[in-house]
């Protein structure tokens, strides 16, 4: 078990076990996600990474095993704004009649209780988020009207808008061309070390996080390693993550 | 034009119509975009129970509709989360279900007459006084909910996903949603019927869908489809002597296409 240290910690998972029917999809998963990390989950499909992400975000609950988000047992957890989350593929609708805008100020919802209106303020933090993606000038555009990459920072500027502390993303560049996910991760990056803002980035592109990321964590129902990435590329798991040798050189040499 | 609202059940018709063409959009922007169209057609079928129940009951049957509905609607819901049953097959056993009931409670009362087939295509003319407050004071209602959710409802309907971790109360607002719906459905059926009702819900939104703009705009097209449709609709009706839910789902449907045809 490892040592909980809470005055960091963003995400404490102690123990956590999870399972859709009988059949154990997540198992004595432990670990820690601390304030500034930038942590890649990687894992074959199936093997859990986004059922922990799941967990994270009380989308799933656990069968047995605590999980914590800033120390507080996630059940009693409130701040829900402190946590930024981009779904997995573009699934808005084809037509979704919504713009650039609204849809970025959704973000802001959480922070509004019931029956509030959103404010002045809101419309401000809404632009400031749109800035930061770079994408203000798109504002009035109907979301469908983007390519791939540009919903994709659109969602991320969603995620802003509510000035999280962690921004949570699931396989967020899967359809998007490789110029646009270089752009993209090394936008990802910036959020990292300018705005020292913890991401948690669920992805098949393993030489994306053995690149970017602080922390890799590779699930395969267990969490079977988490630590250094430059470590992961020399242990067993990678072989058994990728299958052949062959791509091993070519992730080293990229 | 005029002299039509000399007649005081135009008058009614007029004052109905207007606040079902108001809600019916509003309601249904928010169903239509989340795939949940059919629940409309549902919760017709659902109302027209609680029609016949109050024909056999000899209440006033727009109250027992609205009844009926609501509750059936928080069962739906209810029904589609417990995953017992698959969404849209909870919704067949509450649209075969309710019209058993319906036939059956029927054939007790050897037919209600011509009563109930005004319920089942809309006639203004059976539209009474008492109704009109119903509606009015229930259609204020369903607006200002939409009001005051709209922020959640919006968000829900985008992204459930997203939204439940925003600390939205998705499962409140999805039950509110279909609760605003079996109320806006119950509330249409003295003025299109309740075979007609579920077109007033879904086919302007879906015209104002091809404008391809914001939210808000596209609302603002869809009640301006549904209010023409439902004042136009009941002046040919009266004129031309045309049933009046029949007329307006027509004209609805005849906006929709030119739509298609100009924005193609």
């Amino acid at each position: 078990m490892h040592p909980l240290n809470p005055s960091h910690a963003i995400v404490q998972f102690d123990r956590v076990c999870f399972s859709y029917t009988t059949e154990g999809v997540i198992k004595d998963v432990s670990l820690e996600i601390h304030k500034g990390d930038y942590v890649g989950i990687v894992g074959p499909n199936g093997g859990g990474k986004t059922t922990l992400l799941k967990l994270i975000l009380r989308l799933l609950q656990p069968n047995s095993g605590i999980v914590k988000l800033f120390g507080i047992d996630i059940k009693n957890f409130k701040d829900w704004s402190k946590i930024g989350y981009v779904p997995q593929k573009t699934y808005i609708e084809m037509n979704f009649p919504i713009t650039v805008e609204e849809f970025v100020s959704m973000g802001r919802y959480g922070k509004r209780g019931l029956f509030l209106f959103p404010t002045k303020e809101d419309a401000e933090k809404t632009r400031t988020a749109l800035k930061q993606v770079d994408m203000l000038k798109y504002k009035d555009r109907q979301i469908n009207d983007l390519s791939g990459g540009q919903q994709q920072r659109v969602f991320i500027a969603r995620a802003l808008a509510s000035e999280p502390e962690i921004i949570f993303l699931d396989e967020p560049m899967v359809g998007v061309d490789i110029k646009t996910q270089k752009q993209f991760y090394s936008f990802l990056q910036k959020l990292n070390k300018d705005l020292k803002l913890t991401l948690v980035l669920v992805t098949h592109e393993l030489d994306v996080v053995t690149h970017e990321a602080t922390k890799l964590g590779y699930i395969n129902r267990t969490l079977e390693y988490y630590g250094d990435p430059k470590g992961f590329l020399k242990g067993k798991y990678f072989y058994e993550l990728i299958g052949k040798k062959e791509v091993l050189a070519n992730a080293g040499a990229s | 034009m005029p002299e039509l609202l000399n007649y005081g059940f135009m008058v009614r018709g007029f004052e109905a119509g207007i606040i079902i063409a108001i809600i019916a959009p509003l309601v249904g922007i928010f169903l239509v975009l989340k795939r949940y169209s059919l629940i409309a057609d549902t919760l017709s079928h659902v109302s027209l129970a609680g029609v016949a129940i109050g024909l056999f009951l000899r209440v006033n049957p727009l109250i027992t509709a609205i009844i009926v509905a609501v509750i059936s609607s928080v069962a739906i819901e209810r029904l589609r989360i417990s995953k017992k049953v698959f969404g849209d097959s909870a919704l067949s056993i509450f649209l075969s279900g309710s019209l058993a009931v319906a036939i059956i409670l029927i054939s007790f009362a050897h037919g209600f007459g011509v009563s109930l087939f005004s319920y089942l295509f809309g006639s203004i003319t059976t539209v009474k006084q008492i109704d009109v407050y119903i509606i009015g004071v229930l259609g204020v209602l369903v607006v200002a909910t939409i009001i005051a959710f709209y922020k959640e409802l919006l968000y829900v309907t985008v992204d459930e996903e997203a939204a439940k971790v925003n600390g939205i109360p998705t499962k409140f607002i999805n039950i509110l949603l279909i609760v605003l719906a079996a109320l806006t459905v119950s509330l249409a059926i003295p003025i299109v019927g309740a075979l007609l009702i579920a077109a007033l819900i879904v086919v302007p939104v879906v015209t104002a869908l091809q404008f391809k703009t914001g939210f808000k705009k596209t609302i603002l097209i869809a009640e301006v489809v549904s209010i023409f449709s439902v004042i136009s609709g009941i002046i040919f009706s009266f004129y031309l002597n045309l049933s009046s839910g029949g007329t307006i789902v027509l004209i609805a449907i005849a906006i929709f296409v030119l739509t298609l045809i100009l924005k193609r």
